[in-house]
């Protein structure tokens, strides 16, 4: 139970977060409605996706104080609680690229090496960069357009269509092309998620005296460059772009990872 | 010195490779993004602003949909279950920006509750309340223009003398937004044609008599406002009346010069044609 005690964890949430924007719709439920560009908690609390609400404004619109508002409190949540957290608790997509991820180690592909490494992993900075120029070029939300995380949020509420097949080629993509190819290297809202959240207290902590060296974190690490502290220093993962997925956490037998409260008054006496 | 050399040039040759990817990509990107917004013939939910700044403005969060599909007037009177609501999310394969809100009048059309619940709940002001107040400061739902109604009198079965009115009796502002006009037949020379005819002063666009029509393809269906709609412009005024007038001030000049004319005498043109067989 205890190795997969954050993977169910994430899953629960997961699912909990599309069954309740689902009964929104569908039931007329108030607990969360909307989708990820815009909701309501509660029926009154609103939330928004800051990405979108950047790219819209690009394109020369003014949006209505509730997206605004939305979109600050989003922000001040990852920025100050949860990291990158977005990406491995709430995103739809991250159920389908840990699946293609864990059919990739199951049928060894890694190590047959079928991997195209034709991508880097700030290729998704550029992509978010030019997402925003986009939308301001061409008028509308230029990743809106696309963004298979939205259409797949969508698709569970008001029915897929021809959607379905982005979220196919995503899997495809990271299944025999990159690993972790879309939320490691291409999402710019993962991009966004890993800058707004750099700040966030809450952090994986490593404990490097327990630590046997026996790499299963770094193996099942769907970002296994912020890990670079394993087995040499006893610090925190302080990189944004560690989704706080907690696998790592999971998969050590050790106990030389574990989630921490980072505190900045600590870290300033040093 | 040779290698600060190699890795300056490595260093020029991976950055104009950033570079140039990028560009790329936005070239594509940009491409594709501006042929997935043309769908012009798609009608909006109520008080949506013009067309083109709502494909900027909507943020496809879908509450719109959701109050229409979770309306109080939605529930079934037989089965006590909702139906289907009248605002679908655009998605794959639709051929319409993916996420936005649309409705098409011969699935489920507009039934125009005087509460309006898909448009209080836009968060981005895509759909504008304000547009829809009546002077008291009240939601009036038919101050909406979601499109205008148009008839093809060709296959519209009352032009051919049959009668039927059932556009007409599905009209919520009927007797404003569709009349029936009567004119004689002349091939019977005893019956009346009984013609619908659409008012865009008042129709809202919500599609009733498009569902309601009884022909095998509708022959009265609602267009999009800036499809169904003409312009007459500014050169073209109505003289009898005052306010009308005065919009012939907004009219600019244009004056044109054809080749023929540079040529020099206009007379000589007929001349100069050459060999008339």
């Amino acid at each position: 139970m205890k190795n997969i005690k954050y993977l169910l964890l994430r899953r629960v949430t997961q699912i909990t977060i599309l069954v309740l924007y689902f009964g929104a719709n569908a039931y007329g439920w108030k607990m969360l409605s909307g989708t990820f560009g815009s909701s309501l908690l509660f029926g009154f609390i609103p939330l928004a996706d800051p990405y979108t609400t950047i790219q819209v404004l690009a394109t020369g619109f003014i949006l209505g104080a509730d997206v605004l508002l939305g979109a600050l409190i989003i922000t001040l949540f990852y920025m100050i609680v949860g990291g990158r957290a977005f990406c491995s608790w709430v995103c739809p997509i991250n159920m389908v690229t840990d699946l293609a991820n864990w059919l990739r180690r199951k049928l060894k592909l890694d190590k047959e090496e079928v991997n195209y490494r034709f991508l880097k992993r700030n290729t998704r900075y550029w992509i978010m960069v030019l997402g925003i120029i986009v939308s301001a070029i061409v008028g509308i939300a230029a990743f809106e357009v696309l963004s298979p995380i939205t259409i797949m949020q969508r698709g569970i509420i008001f029915g897929f269509g021809a959607g379905i097949s982005v979220i196919f080629a995503i899997f495809l993509f990271d299944i025999f092309g990159v690993r972790n190819g879309w939320c490691g290297h291409l999402c710019p809202l993962g991009a966004a998620y890993s800058l707004i959240g750099k700040t966030s207290l809450i952090r994986v902590n490593h404990d490097h005296e327990a630590c046997t060296n026996c790499m299963k974190c770094k193996v099942v690490c769907p970002e296994n460059h912020v890990l670079h502290m394993i087995n040499k220093k006893s610090i925190m993962v302080l990189d944004g772009e560690c989704s706080n997925c907690g696998r790592c956490i999971d998969v050590c037998d050790d106990d030389a990872l574990e989630f921490g409260i980072r505190s900045y008054i600590k870290k300033s006496k040093k | 010195m040779a290698n600060s050399n190699n890795n300056r040039r490595k260093f020029m040759a991976t950055t104009l490779q950033s570079v140039g990817l990028t560009a790329l990509g936005g070239l594509l990107w940009s491409g594709y993004s501006d042929e997935v917004k043309a769908s012009p013939l798609i009608l909006r939910p109520p008080g949506a602003i013009k067309e083109e700044d709502f494909l900027s403005a909507c943020i496809k969060c879908g509450l719109c949909a959701e109050a229409c599909q979770n309306r109080d007037t939605n529930i079934d009177r037989l089965t006590g279950k909702a139906k289907q609501g009248t605002l679908k999310m655009a998605k794959g394969g639709d051929h319409k920006l993916i996420g936005t809100p649309f409705f098409t009048p011969t699935e489920v059309p507009c039934y125009m509750c005087e509460d309006i619940p898909c448009v209080p709940v836009c968060p981005s002001e895509a759909l504008d309340m304000k547009s829809l107040l009546d002077k008291k400061g009240a939601l009036d739902i038919n101050k909406a223009r979601m499109g205008l109604a148009v008839v093809h009198k060709e296959s519209c079965i009352a032009y051919w003398g049959i009668q039927c009115d059932a556009c007409y009796r599905a009209c919520p502002l009927l007797g404003e937004a569709l009349t029936i006009e009567m004119q004689r037949n002349g091939r019977t020379g005893k019956h009346s044609f009984m013609l619908p005819i659409v008012h865009d002063s008042a129709c809202t666009g919500c599609g009733l008599c498009e569902k309601a029509c009884v022909t095998e393809k509708p022959a009265i269906f609602v267009l999009p406002n800036n499809v169904a709609k003409g312009k007459a412009g500014d050169h073209y005024i109505k003289g009898w009346d005052k306010k009308d007038d005065k919009r012939v001030e907004n009219a600019k000049a244009e004056e044109t010069t054809t080749e023929l004319s540079k040529k020099g005498d206009a007379g000589d043109y007929l001349n100069d044609i050459g060999d008339l067989y």
